[in-house]
């Protein structure tokens, strides 16, 4: 039986599908339209009481967030395809570390900025340029301490490519992308590089040939 | 070897990496980092953790910082001591992961800015955003609807037993009855009410309790 992956065009499901994809697991999708509020719908919510995406359906299985699916898939399949998780346990708890401050630190300053200056006309909102401004300078600091650590570590959690760097695949997309400021990126020469790094992947070059986001 | 926590025992985030040590019988030496004098944003402490925050862990050579990440780490090196804490099939742990990734972004986002707002920024002197805290308590409010829900289906969040995911609320639960007066949204709800009884009577938190007096 094949995994199911809702809501295939947004960013925090591709998460989950590039994962799928570095180990090698075969999924399906099923569209969810947060546009059209599909999200909230009765049905979806019985899945995700939330109403967020994604939620993943695996036989009788079913798992929300996107962080704790990519947990799941990668101890689960840890013999194939590419080990995300390190070798050791202190390796694993660097993974952690730097999933958490994925999370925590630079997710949601991005997230304001990809919310503002993408969704805020097609979700109805202001488009808050003040909270624009503020996201950006919170997000650089955080860039900042990125291009200290990748100035000593190629990835985040070590010499090895996991969990932690995988994570930042979708939202930075979105920064590089459609919001507008590549330059927080590449005015950053170990951050650059890195990005240079995990963005090339086949698996990441996979899902964006795949799966559109919801401005293509 | 002892661990060596950096925090303050009053902030919320070493506290749940205290409590999560208690439950698996770590020994640990708590070092005090002053927050009310920025001690976390000094160079000597940016060194541990660049992000300036609070907890880090010195385990011999092995540094850690990231509060969840942190009690993922010694739940798995200590999964023999309390192997229920973090599920013991995969399956389990991975709904332990759902719900623990739950508190950090829907529960926890709500509770920090309702502490930034009524308690950190009027004692800095600043004028709180009541519009700001009234709209976070709406939607606390849904989230304890969800929470009621869930745990009438079982004991706690993830299943039967107790784990992770419901010992990282147990900080931010406390603020929300003690500091921010918002009690009655646990003790409206019969089965939120009746797990934070549960959950906050547990050894390990009522010791980190009596650390905090």
């Amino acid at each position: 039986m094949v995994v199911k992956v809702y809501g295939p065009d947004y960013a925090s499901p591709k998460r989950v599908m590039v994962c799928l994809l570095e180990k090698e697991i075969e999924f399906e999708t099923v569209p969810v339209d947060l546009i059209t509020g599909e999200n909230r719908s009765p049905e979806f919510m019985k899945l995700q009481p939330f109403g967020s995406l994604p939620v993943i359906q695996d036989g009788d299985y079913t798992l929300f967030e996107s962080r704790a699916i990519i947990r799941y898939y990668a101890e689960k399949y840890k013999s194939q395809g590419t080990n995300l998780l390190g070798k050791t346990i202190e390796d694993q708890g660097l993974v952690q570390q730097w999933l958490e401050v994925e999370a925590h630190n630079y997710h949601p300053p991005l997230n304001n900025l990809v919310l503002h200056i993408l969704f805020s006309s097609v979700l109805g909102f202001r488009r808050d340029e003040q909270v624009i401004k503020e996201s950006e300078e919170k997000l650089g600091k955080v860039l900042d301490v990125y291009e200290d650590r990748l100035s000593k570590s190629r990835y985040l959690a070590g010499d090895f490519f996991s969990l932690a760097d995988l994570s930042h695949l979708p939202f930075t997309s979105y920064l590089v992308g459609g919001v507008g400021k590549e330059y927080m990126i590449k005015e950053r020469k170990h951050v650059s590089g890195w990005w240079d790094e995990i963005s090339s992947r086949p698996s990441w070059q996979k899902v964006l040939q795949l799966f559109k986001t919801p401005f293509e | 070897m002892v661990v060596k926590v950096y925090g303050s025992i009053r902030a919320a985030c070493p506290q749940r990496v205290l409590a999560c040590l208690l439950e698996f019988g770590v020994d640990f030496e708590l070092i005090n980092v002053d927050l009310d004098s920025n001690e976390h944003k000094q160079p000597e402490f940016l060194q541990k953790q660049p992000f300036g925050q609070v907890p880090v862990i010195e385990d011999g050579d092995f540094r850690l910082f990231e509060s969840r990440a942190i009690m993922r780490y010694y739940a798995r090196k200590y999964a023999d001591r309390n192997p229920k804490l973090y599920g013991t099939t995969l399956d389990e742990k991975a709904l332990v992961d759902q719900w623990l990734e739950v508190e950090a972004h829907h529960f926890n986002d709500m509770v920090y800015t309702i502490v930034l707002q009524k308690l950190v920024i009027p004692k800095m002197g600043g004028k709180p955003d009541l519009a700001l805290v009234q709209n976070c308590e709406k939607k606390l409010e849904k989230v304890f609807d969800i929470y009621e829900q869930q745990l009438s289906k079982n004991r706690y969040l993830a299943g039967d037993c107790f784990t992770l995911a419901d010992l990282s609320h147990l900080p931010g639960i406390r603020y929300l009855i003690n500091e921010a007066e918002l009690g009655h949204m646990v003790k409206e709800k019969k089965n939120v009410n009746s797990w934070w009884c549960d959950i906050s009577n547990r050894v390990a938190w009522k010791k980190v309790m009596q650390l905090m007096e």
